[in-house]
């Protein structure tokens, strides 16, 4: 039977002493457990071969119902080690055959492990987005485009079609100079700062077009200050979600690497206005 | 007036309800990638194309564009 479970690793950890809350389950629906090697522990969970073997798994990654149950499973535990240390979460479905396979990943990536849990010590992931709703803000203000027969001439109409075009512009404009402005603000509170893709609106569901996708890695001290400069935002034709804290998944890759330079920004807010 | 124990929630991390979007954004691209005996070097596999191709299909399906009249 325990020759078809394979072994998932959520996180490495260094050894804490809290307990994780109950009732935490991982993929499968199963509680995660935990693998001492050293100084170091992997968070592990037995899961069926038949989905996590090289050839299962690639078909499941394409199959959005399993992706997005296992990433809630891997999440969930990632969240639940987060209440009670600092985790270095993995890259989804990072799979070995067994425990021994676990203990080699840890002996062989020691020093970085050790290295990647020091950077990220006592600091959280905060996720920003910046949408542009073009038009949104000038129709809310405005009176509403005239029914038709509601009266005006054409000269009238036309005037009021250029005011909006020059509204909207201006929306573009204003979004594009919030998010430089705000992801310098935000760097300015961040230890490191990093750019996902623009989200595609038809894959997120949100309103507007997403300018920034950004994360920024965020000292848990300095957390409450940096969610109120995000709050505090209000523009016109503008809209910032904030989501997190999250463990610093943006920021486990790249942990013994410098800040993103922030000129990703420019590129990504330029790229997403088209 | 005793008022049952309420059912246990359905969901208890249904107020941490994440966007999908949000988390793939850190699911396939964050994450410390590792090398070693692993099934499947999941650095190899072109995730970009996977979560575009999965979500798009998805997508496709059951939701309309809101933004059709949108120029």
């Amino acid at each position: 039977m325990s020759a078809d479970r394979l072994r998932y690793v959520y996180a490495v950890t260094r050894p804490f002493d809290g307990v994780l809350p109950e009732g935490v389950q991982g993929i499968d629906g199963e509680p995660p457990r935990l693998l001492r090697h050293g100084d170091l522990i992997a968070v592990t969970g037995a899961v069926p071969a038949e989905d996590f073997d090289e050839a299962p798994l690639r078909a499941r990654l394409e199959d959005l119902d399993w992706l997005a149950a296992t990433a809630r499973a891997h999440d969930a535990v990632v969240a639940a080690l987060s209440t009670v240390t600092c985790p270095l979460p993995l890259r989804l479905a990072t799979v070995c055959r067994d425990d021994s396979g676990v203990r080699r990943l840890l002996e062989e990536g020691h020093e970085r492990f050790v290295r990647a849990l020091q950077r990220l010590d006592g600091r959280v992931e905060w996720g920003v987005k910046v949408y542009a709703e073009p038009g949104a803000g000038a129709g809310a203000e405005d009176a509403p485009p005239a029914a038709p027969g509601a009266g005006g001439s054409g000269r009238d109409y036309l005037r009021r079609r250029l005011e909006a075009r020059r509204s909207r512009e201006g929306d573009w404009e204003r979004a594009d100079a919030l998010c430089r402005r705000l992801h310098a603000e935000l760097s300015g509170l961040a230890e490191a700062a990093t750019v996902h893709r623009p989200q595609d609106a038809r894959l997120s569901g949100a309103a507007g077009v997403n300018v920034l996708n950004a994360a920024y890695l965020v000292d848990r001290t300095r957390s409450q200050g940096f969610v109120e400069l995000v709050e505090a935002v209000s523009e016109p034709g503008v809209r910032v979600e904030l989501t997190g804290p999250w463990a610093p998944y943006s920021f486990a890759g790249i942990a013994e690497e410098g800040p993103v330079e922030s000129d990703a920004v420019a590129a990504g807010t330029r790229e997403a206005g088209r | 007036m005793t008022i049952p124990a309420p059912p246990p929630a359905p969901a208890p991390l249904a107020e941490r309800r994440i966007a999908l979007v949000d988390l793939l954004d850190r699911l396939l691209a964050g994450g410390v990638v590792l090398s070693g005996d692993l099934t499947l070097r999941i650095a190899d596999v072109d995730l970009v194309r996977v979560d575009l191709k999965a979500l798009i299909s998805s997508v496709g399906e059951n939701v309309g564009s809101p933004w059709e009249g949108e120029t």
